[in-house]
């Protein structure tokens, strides 16, 4: 028998390269339970069937994927989620995230993590919760009141004792952040509150450093601004989601898994884990647009949008100040959009358009270099 | 054919410089007026014949042509004083701020050059941020290195005023000083010398456009009136004239300064009329003028309106209007767009005979126009008639009206997804609308509530061989979006194909012979039920009549209320049997057990269908299932009417009460919220808490009452048949009708906002129950009172509202994406490139499948290959004696 599943492991192994690898994976896990006479035509039986389904060369796969995108476009919602768990997190949805998206703006409108922890702790509801409140971002205005005097020119904090006690935050090492942020020592040191005394003029930097000493972080992850506790849907335990994020602090924490810390911030992944892993973001993220719309796209068309957003090396938008506006072809970028900057600078730099792509040769009215318009044909005549 | 085709191989950009300027031009143009008392153009006036005509009758002074040879002529204007360029301010700044004043030598030591002109060498294209970084390290230099001069600041006044401390520089200085840049220095700045001088940014020569490009045109009055363009450069010759005046006449430096800036002004709202910082030139009707740059840009600009958008002959427009009794395939097209519309043929030895009789017919079909082979176009009358006859020869074209089986293109805006444009081939029919059989409805999203659409007639043999064999209607049945059919019987059918196919629904040999025969059937298959001794046709025997032989098939409906619910399957532990009858089997073209529904006919017996015998089956399957599912509704009989949205009183008791227990459930929840009792969810507010809670408790009432509905509607209510078979509606549908329309919302919120503290002047203040804050009780068969109605619009205009702002911003970014990925191909080597050949993917998708032809997201279906390898080795059962079921008199099986 095992002798059997050997030979089949084999037949299957000769069909690498001819089939892709998820349908070899498929065949292998069908290998134990199926006769080697059947899976050999199995196996014949896919290579033709995924011969047939081959794409053919000259498809405008661009378009088409831009088109399968683009025309349910107008079926999906412009509402904002309210997420179970985090408090009032409006995730934008449908449309305006997946707008958002293609943007590839610095951060999204609401950053969300997902963190998932090892083992040992994600069973443990307990030790969860505290990890969460440990990894909250506590700045000093959610445990302090500041007050400006700008007759004296002089800010004060009066610490909230209790607040404090909350977040295990002495009020020693408190009074150094501040005082750190504050680049200076404070004038005055009271039981529950500081007197600084900057030496500003201005009642407008009396105000900024007010601002700047509130922003102080006492305790926690920066940029993390709430942690909610939710169950794995499998019911293994439980792990975090988070209100704002910060992928380069949550990896280095011991509890964490590592492999399994998701953000929704595109352009975060692409600084910390690389253009690949960007590239999966978008893919991932756009597919999760597409699938709460309950609209069907093929994969396919996301991967040449998140393609074509990466494969120069950085994530670029999908519009002006992305890779429309970075295009070859004078034409193409003029007839976009800012129509007569590029013609100007067209002639500055010299320019030349050699028409190779669509836009380009619809202009000048010729045949486009798509479809059938990528063949040529000469014919030799022969002599006599 | 034209013979040897000409192609653009390239086109090149660069700046004009004064010489070429001069060279292009065939005149100089010097008198600031247009035509003379008679309406002839004045010699060196704007409309100078030289630069080409307008006026029919008159000849080109430049290339003898008239109106329609001559391509017109560039002329000039010789400035007086140079201007700047518009356009090239900011570059002249950062020229004059990065250069020695001097000298002209970039502002960098001659190692620094020497290490940048290495660096800009090296690279093919210029760098733009090796420009930047160059001009950054300019700015710190205080003595010119090369020549040791003192560096003045240099600031610009905008627009166009650059001043040298409190110096004010003027164009002639800036141009000899641009002059001075030597052409190495600038090409580390990414300015290509050859093509671009900077000092051709200081104008000097002013070309005149040909008078084509901006005709005047005659008034019903006999008045000319001048096209922008030209206003603009007679307000240029004019200043000019007078600059050049006062400095013969010596006038004072002031005066000149004065003329010379209005000049600049001129020149500056000729190329564009949108600068900041200057009051746009106007009309005398105080419409700002359109100028060069208005010209070109934006949605109505030459690039977008004009070269990227191009009309087209050959086409026609009008209403559409649904024809189930055409193929899918088909477009009926009315006799008088038929009689219009042309098509070529060429004329050959083999096809002379025919297309002579085209020639001599006088009714419809006949030739329009022939086409001689020297290009010459005559048009077939009465009077010529036997002399083309006569002359027609193997060379020549004709050009035939429009006729049955001719390949045309469809298409309906917006044109969204390519197959917003299909392949059709033409039926002509009496009438005035264009008809589309309804299943092709989908691709375009069209419906018949006076929609139109257009259509073109492909001219050449080409493009009618690739419309036909790549966009026909029968090869778009598959969505290249996600896999799966786009193309599908829809509504009535599926209600037909339900009712017909329906375990019990025999039909007596009339209306069987009748069903068969409108879907082209026209052998009788054995009866297969009995009735009172009379032999009976089941539904499902009629529909297997279109299945293809050899196609075995085993799914669940829609009708499947699922097996983790069905009591069948978990006694028996298989769906075969089904009571419900949900549970399809097919059998080498037979229909064994199951309904036909929106399962079947929308996914995957159709997809099998195309699939596993091509796209012309499954047009076939189509067309005649169309025709059979009509012809059988029409005996069954279906409606849909008001009746079926009643209910018994006891329900209407039952809703009630329903809906009077979430009230007071809510009324309690205000209590304790007020009482300070309600427990806050975690991560809300105690008021989000309250409303999460309200809304949840009145969503389940009306979902509710709507069970409570359904329990007292009989299974055969049409609504109930139309739900249960994916036709039309859902069970909320039916709800909202006939027993609470429930919760109306506002931003996904109950509504809040009207007057202080109440939503309209019924209620009172801070009342937050269920009927104050949109609640609809009543259901649409009963209607809504007042105050429910007002809520109702609210939540209405809501929808309408979000629906034109979405269709705005999924337009742009449709726009967006197909910019960015227009250029994306597959190319013989299997990946897919852009325009300068830059790999994007290396294989396309990962694996290379062609999304229209995976089955959903796979290129390999590979649990289905299993299935059918087994049935395979099965011998499939020999075709016998069929079974007949003895069926007396039963229930709701018989319709006549």
């Amino acid at each position: 028998m095992n002798k059997n599943l050997e030979k089949r492991i084999e037949l299957i192994k000769e069909y690498e390269g001819k089939l892709p690898k998820k349908i070899i994976e498929e065949i292998m896990e069908m290998a134990e339970t199926t006769k080697i006479k059947d899976l050999r035509k199995l196996l014949e039986r896919a290579v033709s069937e995924y011969e047939r389904a081959r794409i053919e060369p000259g498809e405008a796969v661009g378009i088409v994927a831009a088109q399968s995108i683009g025309e349910p476009g107008t079926q999906m919602t412009m509402r904002t989620f309210h997420y179970a768990g985090v408090a009032e997190l409006a995730v934008p949805q449908g449309l305006p995230r997946f707008i958002e998206i293609v943007d590839a703006r610095r951060e999204p409108s609401m950053p969300i993590m997902e963190i998932h922890l090892k083992d040992e702790i994600k069973k443990d509801k307990q030790k969860v919760i505290e990890f969460a409140e440990r990894i909250e971002e506590v700045l000093l205005k959610d445990v302090a009141k500041l007050e400006e005097d700008f007759a004296e020119k002089r800010v004060t904090v009066i610490f909230d004792l209790k607040a404090l006690e909350e977040h295990e935050i002495s009020l020693e090492e408190a009074k150094k952040k501040i005082e750190r942020q504050a680049r200076r020592k404070a004038k005055e040191v009271g039981d529950n509150y500081l007197v600084f005394e900057p030496g500003f003029s201005t009642l407008k930097s009396v105000r900024s450093f007010k601002e700047k000493l509130a922003s102080t972080r006492l305790a926690g992850i920066p940029g993390i601004r709430k942690a909610a506790v939710l169950e794995e849907p499998d019911g293994s335990g439980y792990y975090l989601q988070t209100e704002g994020t910060n992928l380069k602090e949550v990896l280095l924490l011991p509890e964490v898994d590592p492999r399994r810390v998701f953000t929704n911030n595109i352009k975060e992944i692409e600084n910390i884990l690389g253009i690949e892993a960007a590239r999966n973001a978008i893919l991932i993220e756009s597919k999760k647009v597409l699938d709460g719309q309950g609209l069907k796209v093929n994969p396919r068309h996301l991967m040449i949008v998140a393609d074509a957003m990466t494969y120069d090396g950085e994530v670029k938008a999908i519009g002006r100040q992305g890779i429309s506006g970075e295009k070859a072809s004078v034409l193409a970028r003029a007839a976009f959009e800012e129509t007569v900057r590029h013609l100007h600078e067209a002639a500055i730099t010299g320019e030349v358009d050699y028409l190779k792509g669509v836009t380009e040769n619809i202009i000048v009215g010729q045949p486009i270099p798509v479809g059938t318009g990528t063949v040529k044909l000469i014919m030799k005549l022969e002599e006599d | 054919m034209a013979g040897v085709e000409k192609k653009i191989g390239s086109i090149e950009f660069r700046l004009l410089s004064p010489e070429i300027i001069r060279k292009l031009s065939q005149i100089r143009v010097v008198t600031p007026d247009t035509y003379d008392e008679d309406g002839y153009p004045i010699e060196g006036g704007l409309m100078d014949l030289h630069m080409g005509v307008i006026d029919p009758g008159l000849r080109c002074k430049t290339c003898g042509g008239n109106i329609a040879t001559c391509p017109g002529h560039f002329g000039h204007i010789e400035l007086v004083r140079p201007v700047v360029h518009i356009a090239y301010v900011k570059l002249i700044y950062t020229l004059l701020k990065a250069t020695c004043r001097k000298c002209g030598r970039l502002l960098l030591s001659p190692e620094e050059i020497e290490k940048y002109k290495e660096i800009v060498t090296g690279e093919k294209e210029l760098d733009e941020d090796t420009a930047l970084e160059i001009i950054e390290k300019t700015k710190k230099a205080g003595i010119c290195p090369h020549c040791n001069a003192k560096q003045e600041e240099i600031s610009l006044v905008k627009p166009t005023s650059f001043y040298e401390g409190d110096q004010r520089l003027f164009p002639t200085e800036i141009r000899r000083r641009l002059e001075l840049i030597p052409d190495d220095d600038l090409r580390l700045l990414g300015i290509n010398p050859e093509k671009a001088r900077p000092e051709w940014a200081i104008l000097t020569v002013l070309p005149v456009p040909p008078v084509q490009t901006r005709p005047s045109i005659t008034l019903e009055t006999g008045e000319r009136s001048e096209d922008d363009l030209t206003h603009k450069l007679v307000d240029i010759l004019r200043i000019n004239q007078r600059l050049r005046d006062n400095i013969a006449a010596g006038a004072p430096q002031l005066i000149i300064e004065d003329l010379w800036d209005l000049l600049q002004y001129h020149v500056t709202t000729y190329f564009n009329n949108e600068v900041s910082g200057i009051p746009p030139a106007r009309h005398r009707s105080g419409r700002p003028l359109k100028t060069l740059a208005q010209r070109l840009k934006g949605k109505e600009g030459r690039f977008r309106y004009y070269l990227s958008g191009k009309r087209v002959n050959f086409s026609a427009r009008t209403v559409i209007s649904p024809d189930p009794y055409i193929s899918i395939n088909e477009v009926g097209v009315p006799l008088d767009i038929a009689k219009i519309l042309t098509v070529p043929e060429k004329v050959t030895e083999w096809n002379i005979e025919k297309l002579k009789e085209f020639v001599k017919r006088t009714e419809y079909p006949r030739a329009l126009y022939i086409i001689r082979p020297d290009g010459r176009r005559k048009m077939v009358t009465d009077n010529n008639r036997e002399m083309i006859l006569e002359e027609l020869d193997v060379g020549y074209t004709v050009e035939r009206q429009l006729m049955d089986g001719d390949i045309v293109i469809f298409n309906r805006q917006p044109s969204l997804h390519r197959i917003s444009m299909i392949c059709h081939l033409v039926k002509v029919l009496p009438g005035k609308t264009f008809r589309l059989h309804p299943n092709v409805c989908k691709p375009y999203n069209a419906d018949f509530d006076g929609d139109e659409m257009n259509l073109h007639v492909p001219q050449t043999e080409e493009a009618q061989a690739e419309a036909f064999h790549l966009m026909l209607v029968q090869k778009q049945i598959i969505s290249p979006r996600y896999g799966a059919p786009i193309i599908f019987p829809d509504q009535d059918y599926i209600t037909a194909a339900y009712l017909m196919t329906h375990k019990d629904v025999t039909f007596p040999k009339h209306i069987a012979t009748k069903i068969l025969a409108k879907a082209g059937v026209y052998e009788l298959p054995k009866p297969d039920r009995r009735i009172n001794g009379e032999p009976r046709w089941s539904g499902k025997i009629l529909f297997s009549t279109l299945l293809p032989k050899g196609l075995s098939l085993e799914y669940t409906a829609k009708t499947c209320i699922g097996k983790d619910k069905c009591e069948h399957f978990k006694k028996k532990g298989k769906c075969e049997g089904c009571p419900i009858d949900a549970w399809v089997k097919i059998e080498n073209g037979k229909l064994i057990s199951g309904v036909i529904d929106k399962v079947s006919l929308q996914g995957i017996l159709l997809d099998t269908i195309f699939r596993k015998y091509g796209s012309t089956a499954a047009r076939e399957f189509l067309d005649r299932a169309g025709k059979m599912f009509l012809e059988a509704l029409m005996h069954i009989g279906f409606t849909a009417s008001l009746d079926d949205t009643d209910i018994p009183e006891e329900a209407k008791k039952e809703i009630a009460e329903v809906i009077k227990r979430a009230e007071k459930e809510v009324d309690e929840l205000i209590r304790q919220y007020y009482s300070g009792e309600l427990e806050r969810m975690p991560g809300k507010t105690l008021e989000d808490t309250l409303e999460d809670k309200i809304m949840a408790i009145l969503g389940r009432a009306r979902n509710e009452a709507g069970d409570v509905a359904a329990k007292y509607l009989n299974p055969l209510n049409h609504y109930l048949i139309m739900t249960r078979a994916g036709s039309r509606g859902s069970m909320l549908n039916l709800t909202q009708m006939s027993a609470c329309v429930g919760q109306q919302a506002v931003r996904g919120k109950r509504i809040l906002r009207g007057y202080k503290h109440k939503t309209l002047p019924h209620f009172k203040e801070g009342d937050i129950g269920a009927r104050a804050r949109g609640f609809v009780v009543s259901s649409f068969r009963d209607g809504l009172d007042p105050i429910e109605y007002f809520f109702h619009a609210m939540g209405g205009r809501e929808g309408l509202v979000d629906k034109g702002i979405r269709t705005a911003k999924s337009g742009y970014m449709q726009r967006r994406l197909i910019n960015a990925l227009q250029d994306f191909v597959v190319r013989w080597d299997g990946t897919v490139r852009d325009s300068t050949d830059t790999i994007v993917q290396f294989v396309y998708g990962e694996d290379g499948a062609d999304p229209m032809k995976c089955y959903g997201d796979n290129p390999v279906k590979l649990k289905e290959f299993l299935l059918l390898e087994q049935k395979e080795y099965e011998e499939l059962p020999e075709e016998g004696e069929e079974e007949l079921v003895e069926v007396v008199g039963e229930e709701g099986g018989e319709y006549e």
